[in-house]
């Protein structure tokens, strides 16, 4: 799926006059594009607007925890098909061959500096993060993991929404999700957001609003309904920004802005801040 | 029972004009209704009503989502799409529920939350998220009712309950029949298609484990009988009500949570 992102392309950088023919991405915010070894060096951030793009749940888990801390839950768990969507089997074992996943997201628990968290990541390969009945248990059951176990939470969201394909079974599972969330809460848990692109739909409206804090990266897509939907609507153009991470915490629903490089940093320091024992990292 | 109708010919029977709304209902089974307007954050959204009322002499507490019985009613409440402010009003009105040890009754009829840019920039998504999470451990005794269209997270966002009932002809989905041809096989055209493979429907839902009910529809559908249907919602209403007040409340939000956290099929 990555790879329909990076096409060959004649290309500027930087303002560079210059065209380079190679491999190279497309900024989906800035149009600008950029020469794809680069952009990779720079940890997927578009250096012309530092849009934050897309990682997959196993490039999230090395860049932003202790090496080899990560212990898994749940990585054999496959979903069902409840209303019996036609082609949902095949399509799921499909990308489960080209991706690596059971589903679209990765569960356990990871340090971040020394810091112990129940974590979990999205992933948008996986039919662009879609909820059904596997992201909602194991999300469900990292977070009774972690009351059971007195730990921090902290979810990496990245999602298209509802999994249609499972009917109504995957709308319960923002009951379900939510459900554990305010558990954990209740338990005095802390629960760490970060909103990664795009974070949109049922996600939004359950577990990745529920965080005591939430962090999102740098231009991505954070809303409910989508913007073709509203424009419908509304028969008009929406701004620019309609919807960024910019936009979202100018509204009052994003506690702060981090760049990707000053991510593990910054959840370490926010993790020791409530530790049992409070101390400094 | 009517067992023979798809759920595309149910769904045009809940769009039928002269379908009963909330507004039809609440005189027939309540007495006693005060309205209660705001969220106290930002306005009052006519998409939602929400107020105290007494049920057999007991005072509950009233939510509902409101569908106009006309084109001028529907404009006033936005066709029943709530804003996020009709959410906030909504917890609101629980929360209050809750300090005074009422029971909450929940109508849900909504084709979906409203997407546009003001829902967007009030946070529709927070407002539906917080409604989810604190109904599920709000101290009080939760039924909610499906009227007709049960949308999404718009419906969801008061359908965290003890006990959901369908009325006969009533839908719940993840999205609307349009919505998900739309999306999945991108041709809206092929809705009846959707419709008829969604698993919308009454029965559907019980046999999924989402709704525990069904309420039984006059012949041909509830606008043929207002009496009638209004006096089956209010015999369902007494007995759960009844039920669930006698239930130790920490059993009781056992039972909520597990309702939901069982939902949803995998192996491993």
């Amino acid at each position: 799926m990555f790879e329909d992102f990076f096409k060959v392309v004649k290309h500027r950088f930087n303002g560079n006059e210059e065209e380079v023919s190679g491999p190279a991405f497309k900024c989906p915010r800035c149009q600008g594009t950029v020469p794809l070894e680069r952009y990779e060096e720079l940890l997927r951030v578009c250096p012309a607007c530092n849009y934050h793009g897309r990682l997959s749940a196993r490039e999230r888990i090395a860049l932003t925890f202790d090496k080899g801390s990560f212990e898994e839950f749940d990585s054999n768990m496959i979903s069902c098909d409840p209303i019996g969507f036609p082609n949902y089997p095949e399509k799921q074992a499909e990308l489960r061959e080209v991706t690596g996943l059971n589903d679209a997201i990765v569960t356990g628990t990871a340090l971040v500096r020394g810091e112990k968290a129940v974590v979990g990541i999205m992933d948008s390969r996986y039919m662009m993060a879609s909820m059904g009945s596997v992201v909602g248990e194991k999300i469900a059951r990292a977070f009774e993991y972690a009351t059971e176990n007195n730990l921090p939470v902290i979810m990496f969201t990245a999602s298209g929404g509802a999994r249609m394909q499972e009917g109504i079974v995957s709308l319960m599972q923002m009951a379900k999700t939510s459900g554990a969330v305010k558990l954990h809460s209740d338990n005095g848990g802390l629960y760490i957001t970060v909103l990664t692109d795009p974070t949109t739909g049922g996600v939004t409206a359950s577990f990745a609003s529920l965080g005591d804090i939430i962090i999102a990266e740098p231009k991505i897509l954070i809303g409910f309904a989508g913007r073709r939907v509203i424009e419908s609507t509304m028969k008009q153009r929406l701004p620019e920004d309609f919807q960024l991470a910019e936009f979202m915490q100018d509204k009052g629903f994003v506690d702060m802005i981090v760049d990707r490089k000053k991510m593990r940093k910054t959840l370490a320091k926010l993790l020791a801040m409530h530790a049992p024992e409070e101390k400094e990292v | 029972m009517e067992n023979n109708k798809t759920a595309w010919e149910r769904l045009a029977l809940v769009h039928t004009k002269g379908r009963p709304t909330i507004r039809d209902y609440i005189p027939l089974i309540f007495t006693d209704f005060y309205e209660m307007h705001g969220d106290r954050l930002y306005g009052d959204d006519h998409a939602v009503i929400g107020g105290i009322a007494r049920l057999d002499g007991k005072p509950v507490t009233i939510i509902a989502q409101v569908k106009g019985r006309d084109l001028n009613e529907n404009k006033e409440c936005n066709f029943a799409m709530p804003l996020p402010e009709g959410y906030r009003k909504a917890l609101r009105l629980a929360k209050q529920a809750e300090k005074f040890h009422r029971p909450v009754i929940c109508f849900i009829d909504t084709p979906g939350a409203y997407a546009g840019m003001a829902a967007e920039e009030r946070g529709q998504g927070e407002a539906i998220a917080k409604n989810i999470a604190e109904f599920m451990t709000l101290r009080t005794p939760i039924i909610s009712i499906v009227l007709g269209e049960g949308g999404s997270g718009g419906a969801l966002a008061l359908g965290v309950c003890d006990e959901l009932a369908m009325l006969e002809n009533a839908q719940y989905s993840v999205v609307s029949p349009r919505g998900f041809a739309s999306i999945l096989w991108k041709d809206a055209s092929r809705e009846e298609e959707a419709c008829n493979i969604m698993q919308v429907t009454a029965d559907d839902m019980v046999r999924l484990g989402v709704a525990e009910t069904v309420i039984e529809e006059p012949l041909g559908g509830a606008h043929n009988d207002l009496d009638k249907i209004s006096e089956n919602i209010k015999e369902y209403l007494s007995l759960k009500i009844e039920e669930k007040c006698q239930k130790d409340i920490d059993e009781l939000l056992k039972a909520r949570y597990t309702k939901f956290r069982k939902i949803g099929e995998f192996t491993e």
